[in-house]
């Protein structure tokens, strides 16, 4: 026993010692660039590429799963051995789990592009991990739909950052064998007196705070919500206080697609936001039946884009990727594989189920304006009302304490 | 024994190891530094080097937009931490999970290991009463955790069982967790007590009935004593590894969050590492406190 507490006793004391050297050590080393940033600064000058030249033989790239199948997942799903056929670019794929994961890899700078969705492309812009994209230079983006054009999450000051490639909204799925009358409004999940109560699901994300933000926007005006992304103190407040009213009535925070499908199957949860794919999923297993909708406040939802690192060490390779998966029959392959409208106009002609891109209101402008896309919240509102909003890690914070 | 052909190499090399062998025999220093040098390397490097830049970064920040890190010394990610209601709450359910995933191992362990060391006079019956209970541990964990949320979930085997008596199992939440957690380190807590009761001389307690002992005498006077420093083993077990669970939370905790979620969430969703670090002294914290106090009982002197 004496030995173990002087084993603890030198353990603590070389910790010590090794925090005052780091303590010491970092004062006078440290010149953090970014901290004095007071609102949004401009990005990083970069330029793009002027001219696609031969394939460099191989390309790194960071991916949502699904998004570069090389027939190791499903031997019949296959678009990146075609690729690697039809340029010489061999293909390595490292698959990103989340917005921050893929933020963080992206940094190492050990990376071609990578498939950002709007919660991660703003960061990466500002970040200077990635550069502008001459889409002269991508032929098949002239056909890409072009509500998805220089959007906010996708470009700066008409700058394009990225190919869109494809898109899905967060749909209100119910159990109509128990949820009767059918929902139309996202106060079907927020009701304190829900008959539902205990079995309502959420995402479990802190970017679900902007469903309630944008529930707000239409039902609070007097809080004056424009953008679920940009919201002040007051605004901020009022959608965490929404979320704390609603933990009670939830079964269970979805994070993996999975515990949806599962416990709609289940029925512990009969009502809550999800994705077309997992709805399909639900259904697809046939123990409940599930419906979907965009209520009538609109909804929040993904659109991805492909973008080039600034530091590409295979920058034609890159070039040519972008342009392969936004080619029609590509394209139609991943968002059908994936669960998601294409991004590519002419991929509705290309899918094998013809009616695939209605049912994902793949063409539909006037659907796809309606939803809220994912983006970085950040201190320099989105709204452009100046430096007076919470940013992304204010959100997580809150996000945590909401789930108490 | 050996061919002729290799003899003379095979010679060659014993005669070169025994010169090695009587060269670090002639310098105690060498030998020592040869037999600890590799595992002073992975204690110092890997294991203390890793924790110590952990806990350093706890004095750093993020940059909010950014996400890079800004290695300037502060103190905010503790003040975060100290004044933020919600991480004295999860802090405090995390503890009493522990403690009780602790004793539901305790109170199921107990017997087991009694009946496996003490009641069954077959050697081969009693090994495989150990083999079965160390089963689960052949299975993965995610295998374990999606096995129990089968049994909790709504409609799932608890409710189908429970049905007959007119009754619903919890589902999933808070109970659930404890109950899988329990499920999950049953064998870390019925391992070192089972080898502790089986160094418990039966004659003892033998003695203790002839000389007029009730059972629960002989059991808090004699066995308890006795097998203490087993419990203690045990519990460092359980305790700890509850403490640092985050994924069984995640399958069948409903809307429950422990505190090694707030660590995740604070480094793999908010990309907040240095928030994180600071987290993580908390179970360092707890874990340190509760070997002290285990220390105090005088328990681990018999280890």
């Amino acid at each position: 026993m004496k030995q173990i507490s002087r084993l603890l006793a030198a353990t603590a004391a070389s910790v010590v010692v090794a925090l005052v050297a780091a303590g010491c050590g970092s004062s006078d080393t440290s010149t953090p660039s970014a901290s004095s940033s007071t609102g949004r600064p401009a990005p990083p000058t970069l330029t793009a590429a002027t001219a696609v030249g031969a394939g460099e033989g191989e390309l790194n790239i960071v991916v949502w799963a699904g998004y570069a199948e090389n027939g190791s997942t499903d031997p019949a799903v296959d678009w990146v051995s075609p690729f690697t056929s039809a340029t010489g670019c061999k293909v390595n794929v490292k698959t990103g789990n989340t917005s921050d994961e893929m933020v963080t890899l992206m940094s190492t700078g050990q990376y071609d592009g990578v498939s950002a969705s709007g919660d991660a492309s703003l960061r990466l812009i500002y970040g200077g991990d990635v550069a502008p994209v001459n889409t002269d230079l991508v032929p098949n983006y002239k056909t890409v739909s072009d509500f998805l054009k220089l959007k906010e999450w996708n470009s700066v000051n008409g700058i394009a950052y990225g190919i869109p490639h494809g898109w899905g909204a967060n749909v209100l799925a119910y159990n109509p064998a128990v949820v009767t009358p059918a929902p139309t409004s996202w106060g079907a999940v927020f009701d304190p007196a829900s008959p539902y109560a205990g079995k309502i699901t959420a995402y479990d994300s802190p970017i679900y705070i902007a469903d309630a933000a944008l529930y707000l926007s239409k039902t609070k005006p007097e809080l004056k919500i424009t953008n679920p992304y940009a919201l002040d103190e007051t605004q901020f407040a009022a959608a965490v206080a929404l979320l704390k009213l609603q933990r009670p009535l939830i079964s269970q925070y979805w994070a993996a697609y999975t515990d949806e499908v599962t416990s709609f199957g289940a029925q512990s949860t009969v009502l809550g936001t999800a994705w077309q794919i997992n709805v399909n999923l639900i259904n697809g297993e046939g123990k409940v039946k599930v419906e979907s909708l965009v209520p009538s406040e609109g909804a929040t939802g993904w659109s991805d884009t492909w973008m080039i690192a600034s530091k590409a060490a295979h920058p034609n390779c890159m070039y040519k990727w972008m342009d392969w998966i936004v080619s029609p029959k590509v394209n139609a392959q991943v968002a059908e594989w994936f669960g998601e409208a294409p991004a590519q106009t002419l991929a509705c002609a290309e899918t094998s189920d013809k009616n695939f891109c209605d049912g994902y209101h793949a063409t539909d402008a006037a659907y796809a304006n309606s939803i809220s896309y994912w983006t970085t919240p950040t201190t320099d509102c989105l709204d452009g009302r100046g430096a007076i909003c919470k940013d992304y890690s204010a959100w997580s914070q809150a996000w945590t304490e909401i789930k108490g | 024994m050996v061919a002729p052909t290799t003899q003379p190499t095979t010679s060659a090399s014993r005669g070169r190891s025994s010169s090695v062998s009587s060269y670090l025999y002639r310098h105690p220093r060498l030998r020592l530094a040869g037999l600890l040098s590799a595992p002073m390397l992975w204690l110092v490097v890997l294991y203390l080097g890793s924790l110590t830049i952990m806990l350093v970064a706890a004095f750093w920040s993020t940059d909010s937009f950014t996400g890079a890190l800004v290695k300037k010394p502060t103190l905010s990610n503790f003040h975060t931490l100290l004044t933020g209601q919600v991480y004295w709450v999860v802090a405090l359910r995390t503890l009493g999970i522990a403690v009780l995933v602790t004793l539901i191992d305790l109170v199921l362990a107990i017997p087991l290991a009694f009946t496996a060391a003490k009641v069954v006079r077959s050697r081969r019956l009693r090994y495989a009463l150990v083999i079965a209970v160390t089963m689960p541990l052949w299975a993965g964990y995610l295998v374990k955790g999606y096995a129990m949320q089968t049994m909790f979930i709504n409609n799932g085997v608890i409710d189908w069982m429970l049905a007959p008596l007119g009754l619903k199992g919890p589902g999933l939440g808070l109970a659930a967790t404890i109950f899988s957690l329990a499920y999950l380190w049953l064998p870390y807590m019925v391992l070192p007590v089972y080898a502790g009761m089986e160094r418990v001389p039966s004659s003892l307690l033998e003695a203790s009935g002839d000389l007029g002992a009730s059972t629960s005498q002989t059991f808090r006077g004699v066995l308890l004593p006795m097998i203490f420093p087993a419990l203690i083993a045990g519990s460092i077990f359980t305790f700890s590894l509850t403490l640092g669970d985050y994924i069984m939370v995640k399958i069948v905790g409903g809307t429950t969050q422990m505190f090694a979620n707030i660590i995740y969430d604070s480094f793999g969703v908010a990309n907040n590492l240095p928030l994180a670090a600071a987290a993580a002294f908390f179970p360092i914290i707890v874990i340190i406190c509760y070997l002290l106090a285990v220390r105090r009982t005088g328990a681990l002197d018999n280890l």
